[in-house]
């Protein structure tokens, strides 16, 4: 049914979208999605001034959290980490009065190299490890951890193959807004 | 008196008529002008008498558009164009005059009337070409360069031509070519002194517009008195083409002189904008006066006769034409479009073909004949050239979509009106990302200064529509409006979101109100002029107190934020100014509260700032 669709907040952080291929490509395949709100970071605070208020009340109105990012040394572009910094404060995201718990979180991640570098030892840990912090975070905050998505770069060199790796993100984030729990009383 | 106001509203009348008419059928206006000077010519309505001295007047609309042209050709351009003026142009005259020669001894004329007639005949109309183009969109395509190069020729080659064209009457001497220089106030003179004469008109004309006309007309700006400007740009043009004709030199080409060495003045968009509406009115008398001139009698009495010529004098120059484009390297499309475009006999015929008969070289009989053939072909231009248009349109369009840029500046998508303390950092932003600027500013010191830092910046009102235009406001994308003067600005982004709808404007503002009017006015973004700073200091205050950087920093931003929204909030209340002053004081003490808010839990709450309440799942 369609009101049961959980509410999702795609959190876009990329810094260089101009020169980017794949993220723009993930984030133009799912902007559709019913009650799916596109937020870009880098679009909205350009100077890293986050506002937050206003990032507080945007994620209360949603079930479902979405970072999409490319990942940056083995990790998330700055602007990303600044509104983690800020936004999920005490009070807010942990501590007395923690307001997320219930949501689920998923992270939706690009890489540029492929599959084996993270797997075959090219690179000392799997690609799962490069995300714990984000996990820890999620899991102490009372979040749902949903499996991560990944696209490698090398899977999506040519047209077909990043046609066939975004709609495997459609159809992942179709799944999640049918299973993720709506947070009854959650409001905007 | 009475005659020339009504000669004057006979023209004026028949122009208004005309072009607009020409214009929405799709003619094109040179056709509208031509057909209007047939009307009241004196083979139809008979409404105007002698018509010569008119077209004495007119001729000048052709050395204008010659300036005009001039002032968008900077000399390097002209150097880099020297294959299409050399090569082309007299390739054109060579290959067109033995071919009509041919013609004409085909036909049984004897050698020299055929060499005389293929000569004059060589030459195509400036007036009419460049103004099509122009209409055309197309003056800065392939097409368009190597018409102009062929256009340009002729008026170097005008004067060797006057010179050489009698001796075809008599048996020639010796030498007589290089003396033969024909010249209005030196022709008693000797041949050395009359080269002296003419090296040092040219030398007058460069020296002077590059060492005298600038510090001219920077006094005649600073007095701020429009009229006068226009009345020496006017002066400007009429004294070169005088002086060069004294020398025998083309006043066309004169002017065309002038204009490139105006051409990287910071005048040249004001000169360009004062000198366009006189040149617009006289070529169009000029065209009036062609069609009127034009000698229906003959064309009754011959009809085959003259028709037969202009069609063969047509196929022939626009045959030649096509080759030799294709010879020099241009597409078949863009070669016959210059052939198409230069199908025609030229002004210069007219008069050389009376200088012809005078000097005995041409039979009266055949020069009219010829003379009524040029004109017929000179209207059917405008008709073979759109023809031609929609025979080959693929092409043509791409060449209008992706004009090649060397002919003229590129076309800047960005425009900034004032380029005082605030419009400078606007434009050295852009300038440093690769954005080419088109910018205007009335304040002569500015621009003095910034043209020492080699910046391109042109004087003028950018309150003035045309100049507006001139500066490009019809291609570029975004309009800065950043003239310190808040009416003033107000005005400019209305009347430009009225004119060019498409520009995006971004204004900047005196204070919170004159924003609120700017955005009322159309603007699409404004940004209040010592906000940002204000901000900056602010910030730089806090540190002064012993603020760490980041936050001190981003207490200024919070601001702005807030700021920001007490501004969008209010703007509903703007030109209420009762409601507005109270709404606006009662929003002050809430905004600081909220600072306050966010400050505090910056400072104690975030994990980033206090180490000690780092989130820990243990706890």
């Amino acid at each position: 049914m369609a009101e049961a669709r959980a509410r999702t907040l795609l959190i876009f952080a990329h810094p260089a979208l101009e020169r980017g291929r794949i993220n723009p490509a993930m984030a133009e395949a799912v902007r559709d999605l019913p009650d799916l709100t596109l937020h870009d970071l880098y679009e909205v605070y350009p100077d890293f001034t986050v506002d937050v208020p206003a990032e507080h009340k945007r994620l209360l109105a949603h079930d479902l959290i979405v970072l999409q990012f490319p990942l940056y040394w083995f990790s998330m572009p700055s602007l990303l980490k600044e509104w983690m910094d800020l936004v999920w404060s005490r009070g807010f995201a942990f501590g007395p009065g923690a307001k997320l718990k219930g949501r689920t979180l998923l992270c939706a991640v690009s890489t540029g190299a492929n599959r084996d570098a993270y797997e075959d030892g090219v690179y000392r840990f799997p690609l799962g490890d490069f995300l714990r912090p984000l996990e820890e975070t999620a899991v102490y905050c009372g979040l749902t951890w949903a499996d991560p998505f990944v696209l490698h770069g090398r899977d999506a060199m040519d047209a077909r193959g990043l046609a066939a790796g975004v709609g495997r993100y459609r159809d992942r984030l179709e799944k999640l807004t049918r299973t993720a729990p709506r947070i009854p009383g959650a409001t905007a | 008196m009475d005659g020339l106001l009504l000669q004057a509203v006979v023209y004026l009348a028949a122009a208004a008529i005309s072009a607009p008419l020409a214009k929405r059928l799709g003619l094109g206006a040179v056709l509208g002008y031509l057909i209007a000077g047939l009307v009241i010519g004196p083979f139809a309505l008979n409404l105007v008498g002698e018509t010569e001295q008119v077209a004495h007047v007119a001729e000048f609309g052709v050395v204008m558009l010659l300036f005009l042209i001039g002032l968008e050709v900077k000399p390097a351009l002209l150097w880099s164009m020297r294959t299409a003026i050399f090569g082309l142009g007299l390739g054109q005259v060579v290959a067109t005059s033995a071919v009509l020669m041919a013609a004409g001894l085909a036909f049984g004329l004897d050698w020299k009337q055929a060499l005389a007639a293929g000569l004059v005949l060589s030459m195509s109309s400036t007036a009419i070409v460049l103004q099509m183009l122009e209409e055309q969109g197309l003056r800065r395509g392939a097409a368009g360069r190597s018409a102009f190069g062929v256009l340009l020729f002729p008026d170097l080659a005008v004067i060797p031509l006057l010179a050489f064209l009698p001796l075809l009457a008599m048996t020639a001497a010796p030498h007589a070519a290089e003396a033969a220089h024909s010249a209005a106030l030196l022709e008693d003179q000797p041949a050395w002194l009359r080269g002296l004469a003419i090296v040092a008109a040219v030398l007058a004309v460069v020296v002077a517009g590059r060492y005298l006309t600038r510090p001219a007309f920077r006094f005649i700006a600073q007095l701020q008195l429009r009229e006068t400007f226009t009345a020496s740009a006017l002066l400007l043009v009429v004294g070169v083409a005088v002086l060069m004709q004294s020398v025998g030199l083309s006043p066309a080409l004169g002017a065309f002189l002038a204009g490139v060495v105006l051409a990287e003045s910071e005048f040249r968009r004001e000169l360009e904008t004062d000198i366009e509406p006189f040149r617009g009115l006289l070529l169009g008398l000029f065209f009036i006066t062609v069609g009127a001139g034009l000698n229906v009698g003959l064309v009754m009495q011959q009809p085959l006769l003259v028709g037969g010529v202009t069609l063969g004098l047509m196929a022939l120059k626009g045959l030649v034409m096509t080759l030799l484009g294709r010879l020099f390297g241009d597409p078949w499309r863009e070669a016959g479009t210059a052939g198409a475009a230069l199908s025609q006999g030229g002004e210069f015929a007219f008069v050389l073909l009376t200088f012809a008969v005078s000097s005995r070289v041409l039979d009266p009989g055949l020069a009219s004949t010829l003379t009524a053939a040029v004109a017929l072909s000179m209207a059917a231009t405008p008709l073979v050239f759109a023809l031609w248009r929609r025979l080959s349109r693929p092409s043509v369009e791409t060449d209008v979509v992706e004009p090649e840029n060397d002919f003229a500046d590129a076309d800047p998508k960005v425009l900034i009106a004032g380029v005082g303390r605030f419009g400078q950092i606007v434009s050295r932003v852009l300038g440093a990302n690769g954005y080419e600027t088109s910018v205007l500013d009335n304040s002569v010191e500015q621009i003095e200064l910034l043209r020492r830092f080699g910046r391109r910046v042109y004087y003028g009102d950018a309150l003035r529509l045309d100049l507006l235009r001139a500066a490009g406001a019809e291609k570029a994308k975004v309009l800065v409006v950043a003239i310190d003067n808040a009416e003033r600005a107000t005005e400019l982004v209305e009347m430009a979101r009225e004119e060019f709808p498409h520009l995006i404007v971004l204004a900047r503002a005196y204070d919170r109100r004159h924003a609120y009017d700017l955005l009322n006015k159309g603007a699409h973004v404004v940004e209040r002029e010592t906000f940002e700073g204000g901000l900056s200091l602010a910030a730089e205050t806090l540190r002064a107190l012993g603020w760490r950087a980041y936050r001190a920093e981003r207490a200024a931003r919070l601001f702005r934020l807030h700021d920001e929204r007490q501004f969008e909030k209010l703007r509903p209340l703007w030109g209420d100014e009762e409601r507005f002053t109270v709404a606006s004081r009662e929003s002050s003490p809430r905004m600081d509260d909220l600072l306050r808010a966010d400050i505090e839990r910056l400072s104690d709450d975030d994990p980033l700032d206090a180490d000690d309440q780092e989130p820990d799942p243990g706890r």
